[in-house]
C-alpha cells in the first residue's frame, strides 16, 4: 500500500467513525429500553404516542407547504430575473443572502417584536397581530421556514435556470402560442424537475425537525415535542432522533440520485 | 391592457410596457420584494430601531452601551471562543478528510459513502444530534461506558461534561467538518494536474508545490469555508439549548431566554444583543465575500 | 551522439490491453525540432510524457545528451515544458511565473530579475509583468507559458498541443512566433500536435504516429511528398488513395479497376496481389492539356466541381474508388459538368506505392 493511500484511509476512518459512533451510540441507547433485553420497545412506545403523529404531522404538513410556498415564490422570481431583469440579479442574490446573516433565533425574535402587534400607519390598522391566531401564526412559521431555505432553494434553481437556457424555450414556446402560465407551468418547471425536488428535500431536512422557530412561535411541531420528549423520558427521545436521522438519510440520498451529474447544494442551516 | 406609450417603436414587440414611470415587468418579482421586506428586512430592522428605542419610544444609545455588561460580554466572548474553535477544528480536520478523499488512493465506494454521509451530517443539527450525543458522550452513552468498562478509564472522572464547552464543540463539530469536507472537494479537484506538472518541469518539488501552488490557491476557499463554519456556529440554537439548556451562556441561548421572558429586564437590551449578533455575522459573511472574489479572480 | 535518443520505447498501461506506444527509436539532434503528428490516441502525447518524467516507459531507454534519464523523476530533468491548457499558476504574476523555476533553484534575486525581463521581451509583453494570467488572452498566457519554459534554459523543450486551445488566426501568428524563439534560443523541441499543417510548417522532422507506433519519419518535404504507408497518405495532405492489382511488377504495370497505369519504376509485389497506390492531385490534368509525359490516362465520372476560387476542385469516381484534384481557373474554359465522363491523365511519377501500414522499410517508388 502507498503511504499516501495508508494516511488518506487513516483520515476518512477517522471520520467515518466521529459521524458513525454517535449514530450507533443512539441506536444501541434506543434498543434498551427494557432492562437486560435488546428491543425496539422505545420505538413502539414512541410511536403508541398520539401527540407523537400530531406533531410529526403538523411538522411534514409545514414542510410541504413551505416547500410549495417556496416554489412559487422563487421559480417566477428567479426566471422573470434571468429573463427580464439581470440588473436586478445582485440585488435579488443579497436578499437570498441575508438568511445567512440572520440566524433563525433572530428572526423568530424580529418576527414576534414586529408581528405580536398591530402594525399601524397613523390611525389605520395595516396587519393585525399575527400571533393571535394558530392560522397567522402558522403563517409566520411557513415564512421563516421559506427565509431559512432560500438561499439553498435560490440557488438550486438559478443554477437549473442557467442550465437550460430559458430565453430559447421562452421564445419558441410564445412563438407556438405560449401564454406566461402555460410557460411556467408547462415548460420551465418541468424542465426544473431535479432543481425543485433537490431543494424541496433540502427544505424537508431543515425544516422537520426545527426547534427554533417552531418553539418561540409556540406551535406544535416535532422539534419541540422531542426537545420536550427528552426532558423526562430517556430511551423514546435516541430512538426518535434514529428515525430522524435515517430521514435526513433518505432525503439526501435522494437528492444524490435526484441530481447525479449536475453539481447541487447538499448543505442546509443550522 | 397597459398603455406601451412610451416605449419606442422598434421595442412594441417587448413586454417592457411602462405605467406611470416602473416598467411593468418589475411587478414579476414584486411577490418576491414584498416577502423579503415582510419576512426578513422589516423583522431585522424593527431589531435595529429597537436597539435604539427606550421604554417611552424615544431615542437612546443605552441600550447598545448596555452590551458592555460584563454578563453580555462574557456571553459574546463564550459564543465567538466556540464558534472560532469548531470553525478552526473542523475546517483543518475537514481540509485532511477532503484532501485523502480527492487526492490519495481510497476506494471510490468508500469516497462515495462518506460523502454522502457528510452531506447528512452536515444537515444533522438540533434535536436529534444533542440526543445522539448524550447516547454515545452523556454519563451513560455508548463510549462512555465502553472506555469505562472495557479500558476502565470514566471520562467523567477525568473532568470531561458533555454539556460543557468541550462537550458542545465535540457536538457542533459532527455538523461543521463534513460541511468543510464537502465544500473543499470540489476547491481540491479544481487543483489542476498540469500545475503539478508544470511545476515539477520548473524543477519544484511536492513541497515547493504546496508551499507556492495549491495552498495559495485553496486559501480563500479554506478560510472562506472557515469564515462560513464560524457563522454556522454562531447562529446555532437548536443544538445548544438540546444540549445544555441554559448552562452555557451562548448568545444565542440569553436571547432565547430574553424572547421567553424578559431576562435582561430591559427588552431593549435584548434587541441590541440581537443586533450585535446580525453584525458579527453580517462581517463575517462580508469577509467571506471578499475571500470568494479574490479566489475567483484567479480561477476566472 | 545524438542529444536525445529514444531506444525501444513501449508503454503498456495496466487497463488496456495494446500498448499505447511500442518499438519507438528516435534520435534528435540538438536544436533540431521535431513534431510528432497523429490523431488523437495514437500514443504522441504519451511518449512526451515519458521524455518529460511524468510517465515511465514500461521498457526502453530515453538519453537526453548522454544521460539516461529513466528513473529521474520530472523535476530533476530540467526540461521546459508547454502544455495545451497554459498551465500558469493563476495565484502568481506573469513576472512571477516565469520567475518561478528560478525561485525553486533558488536562484538569486539579481539573476531572477533580469531573466525574467528578457523573457518578457523575448514574447513582446514586457508591459504585462505585473497582470495576473486571468486577465490576459489565450495566446498571450500560452506565449507566458512558453517563457516560463525557457527561463531555466533548459536543454530541452516539450510542447503539447499548445497551440489547439486557441482559434485560428492566433494559432498562424503565434507558431510563427514559437518557431522564430526557437530558432533565437537553439533550443532542441518536441512538439506534438494533430494538426498536419502546424507540423509541416514548424519542424525540421515529423515523426507520424498511428495506434502506438511510428508510421514515417521525415523531413516535412519527405512526409508530403513521399508517403510511405497507407495512413500517412490519408492523414497527411490530400493523395488520391487507390486500390490497384499488380500486373507486371518487373514493368511496373498495374490495373485500377480494369484501367492499365504505369508506375516510375519497378517495384516488389506478387502478380495479381492488391495493393495500394496514391495518386498525386497537382500532377493531374484534364486531357487536352497533358504534358507529353501524361501517359496515363484515367477515364472517370465527374461527381462535383467546386469553385473554390483561383482554383477548382473536381472529385470525380471510377467505379468504387473516387479521386479527387485541383485545376486552375481559367474563365474560357467550361468546368467539367455532373455526370460528365472525363479523362485525367497523369506522368508515371505521380502513383506512389504504399504500404498497408507501420513496418517502416525504404521507400518503393
Amino acid at each position: 500500500m502507498k503511504r499516501s493511500t495508508f494516511w488518506g484511509l487513516f483520515w476518512v476512518t477517522l471520520a467515518a467513525l466521529y459521524l458513525f459512533v454517535p449514530l450507533w451510540g443512539a441506536f444501541d441507547f434506543s434498543l434498551r429500553a427494557e432492562r437486560d433485553v435488546i428491543g425496539v420497545a422505545a420505538y413502539t412506545r414512541a410511536f403508541a404516542d398520539d401527540d407523537f403523529w400530531r406533531t410529526f404531522i403538523f411538522s411534514n404538513q409545514m414542510a410541504l407547504i413551505s416547500i410549495v410556498a417556496s416554489i412559487l415564490l422563487i421559480v417566477p422570481t428567479a426566471y422573470w430575473v434571468q429573463l427580464k431583469l439581470p440588473q436586478l440579479r445582485p440585488a435579488v442574490e443579497f436578499i437570498t443572502l441575508l438568511p445567512f446573516v440572520i440566524p433563525a433565533i433572530i428572526l423568530v425574535f424580529g418576527y414576534i417584536k414586529l408581528y405580536s402587534s398591530d402594525i399601524a400607519l397613523g390611525p389605520i390598522t395595516l396587519l393585525p397581530p399575527l400571533t393571535n391566531s394558530d392560522f397567522s401564526t402558522n403563517i409566520l412559521l411557513v415564512a421563516g421556514y421559506v427565509t431559512l431555505a432560500l438561499p439553498y432553494m435560490y440557488r438550486s434553481v438559478d443554477n437549473g435556470l442557467r442550465a437550460m437556457d430559458i430565453r430559447t424555450l421562452t421564445e419558441a414556446a410564445q412563438s407556438l402560442g405560449a401564454g406566461w402560465f402555460t410557460i411556467m407551468f408547462r415548460i420551465i418547471m418541468p424542465n426544473l424537475r431535479a432543481a425543485l425536488l433537490s431543494g424541496a428535500l433540502l427544505t424537508f431536512a431543515i425544516v422537520v425537525g426545527e426547534l427554533t422557530l417552531a418553539t418561540f412561535l409556540g406551535r406544535p411541531a416535532f422539534g419541540p415535542y422531542l426537545q420536550q420528549l427528552g426532558q423526562h423520558k430517556a430511551y423514546e427521545p435516541a430512538a426518535l432522533s434514529v428515525v430522524s436521522f435515517l430521514l435526513t438519510w433518505l432525503a439526501m440520498v435522494l437528492i444524490y440520485f435526484v441530481t447525479r451529474g449536475s453539481n447541487a447544494q447538499v448543505t442546509g442551516a443550522h | 391592457m397597459a398603455q406601451a406609450a412610451i416605449a419606442p417603436p422598434k421595442r412594441t414587440t417587448d413586454y417592457v410596457a411602462r405605467m406611470g414611470g416602473v416598467p411593468l415587468a418589475w411587478l414579476g418579482v414584486l411577490p418576491f420584494f414584498i416577502f423579503a421586506v415582510m419576512f426578513l428586512i422589516l423583522p431585522s430592522l424593527s431589531l435595529f430601531t429597537g436597539s435604539f428605542t427606550d421604554a417611552k419610544g424615544g431615542f437612546t444609545l443605552d441600550n447598545v452601551l448596555g452590551l458592555t455588561r460584563q454578563d453580555i460580554v462574557d456571553a459574546y466572548v463564550l459564543s465567538i471562543q466556540i464558534s472560532v474553535v469548531t470553525a478552526i477544528v473542523g475546517g483543518i480536520f475537514g481540509f485532511f478528510i477532503a484532501y485523502a478523499l480527492v487526492m490519495t488512493g481510497v476506494p471510490s465506494a468508500l469516497r462515495t459513502s462518506l460523502v454522502t454521509f457528510c452531506g447528512v451530517a452536515s444537515n444533522f443539527a438540533g434535536v436529534p444530534l444533542a440526543f445522539a450525543f448524550v447516547a454515545a458522550l452523556g454519563r451513560t452513552g455508548f463510549i462512555t461506558e465502553f472506555m469505562r468498562d472495557t479500558l476502565h478509564f470514566n471520562i467523567y472522572d477525568h473532568g470531561f461534561n458533555l454539556y460543557s464547552f468541550l462537550g458542545l464543540s465535540l457536538t457542533y463539530l459532527y455538523f461543521q467538518f463534513p460541511l468543510m469536507v464537502l465544500v473543499m472537494m470540489p476547491a481540491l479537484e479544481g487543483l489542476r494536474r498540469e500545475w503539478r506538472e508544470a511545476s515539477e518541469n520548473l524543477g519544484a518539488n511536492g513541497f515547493q508545490y504546496w508551499r507556492y501552488i495549491a495552498l495559495p490557491i485553496l486559501t480563500p476557499s479554506i478560510l472562506g469555508t472557515m469564515i462560513l463554519l464560524f457563522g454556522n456556529a454562531f447562529g446555532a440554537y437548536a443544538t445548544a439549548y438540546a444540549l445544555t439548556g441554559g448552562r452555557l451562556q451562548l448568545v444565542a441561548i440569553q436571547i432565547g431566554a430574553q424572547i421567553r421572558g424578559d431576562v435582561l429586564h430591559n427588552p431593549g437590551l435584548g434587541y441590541a444583543m440581537g443586533f450585535g449578533m446580525v453584525v458579527i455575522m453580517a462581517l463575517s459573511i462580508l469577509a467571506y465575500t471578499l475571500l470568494q472574489r479574490r479566489a475567483a479572480r484567479w480561477l476566472q | 551522439m545524438s542529444f536525445l535518443e529514444l531506444s525501444n520505447i513501449r508503454k503498456q498501461f495496466s487497463n488496456v490491453a495494446t500498448p499505447a506506444v511500442q518499438d519507438f527509436n528516435l534520435k534528435v539532434e540538438k536544436g533540431e525540432f521535431v513534431s510528432f503528428l497523429g490523431p488523437s490516441g495514437c500514443g504522441k502525447t504519451t511518449t512526451l510524457r515519458m521524455i518529460a518524467g511524468f510517465e515511465h516507459p514500461t521498457s526502453g531507454s530515453i538519453v537526453i545528451n548522454g544521460k539516461n534519464v529513466i528513473g529521474v523523476p520530472a523535476n530533476k530533468r530540467k526540461i521546459g515544458m508547454v502544455f495545451q491548457s497554459y498551465a500558469l499558476f493563476p495565484n502568481m504574476t506573469v513576472a512571477d511565473n516565469i520567475g518561478f523555476g528560478l525561485r525553486v533553484a533558488k536562484r538569486p534575486k539579481a539573476e531572477i530579475e533580469p531573466r525574467v525581463a528578457e523573457m518578457l521581451k523575448l514574447i513582446h509583453l514586457s508591459d504585462k509583468g505585473k497582470r495576473y494570467p486571468a486577465q490576459l488572452s489565450g495566446g498571450q498566457q500560452q506565449r507566458v507559458a512558453l517563457a516560463r519554459a525557457l527561463a531555466i534554459k533548459p536543454e530541452l523543450l516539450l510542447l503539447d498541443e499548445p497551440l489547439s486551445a486557441l482559434d485560428a488566426k492566433i494559432r498562424v501568428s503565434l507558431r510563427n512566433e514559437i518557431r522564430a524563439i526557437q530558432r533565437q534560443t537553439g533550443v532542441t523541441a518536441i512538439y506534438v500536435t494533430h494538426d498536419q499543417e502546424e507540423a509541416m510548417s514548424l519542424s525540421d522532422r515529423i515523426v507520424v504516429m498511428s495506434d502506438g507506433r511510428m508510421e514515417q519519419v521525415g523531413t516535412p518535404f519527405e512526409i508530403y511528398n513521399f508517403p510511405q504507408t497507407q495512413f500517412v497518405a490519408s492523414f497527411v495532405g490530400t493523395l488520391n488513395q487507390v486500390q490497384a492489382r499488380v500486373v507486371d511488377p518487373s514493368a511496373g504495370t498495374l490495373e485500377v479497376e480494369g484501367q492499365p497505369i504505369v508506375a516510375a519504376k519497378a517495384f516488389d509485389a506478387r502478380k495479381g496481389e492488391t495493393i495500394a497506390v496514391a495518386l498525386r492531385p497537382e500532377m493531374m490534368s484534364l486531357d487536352g492539356k497533358t504534358q507529353d509525359d501524361a501517359v496515363n490516362r484515367l477515364v472517370v465520372t465527374v461527381e462535383e466541381t467546386t469553385f473554390l476560387g483561383s482554383i477548382v476542385r473536381t472529385r470525380a469516381r471510377l467505379r468504387e474508388s473516387v479521386i479527387s484534384f485541383d485545376t486552375f481557373n481559367n474563365p474560357n474554359l467550361a468546368l467539367p459538368q455532373r455526370g460528365e465522363k472525363i479523362t485525367v491523365a497523369f506522368p508515371r511519377e505521380a502513383i506512389l506505392l504504399l504500404k498497408p501500414s507501420n513496418a517502416a522499410t525504404e521507400n518503393l517508388l
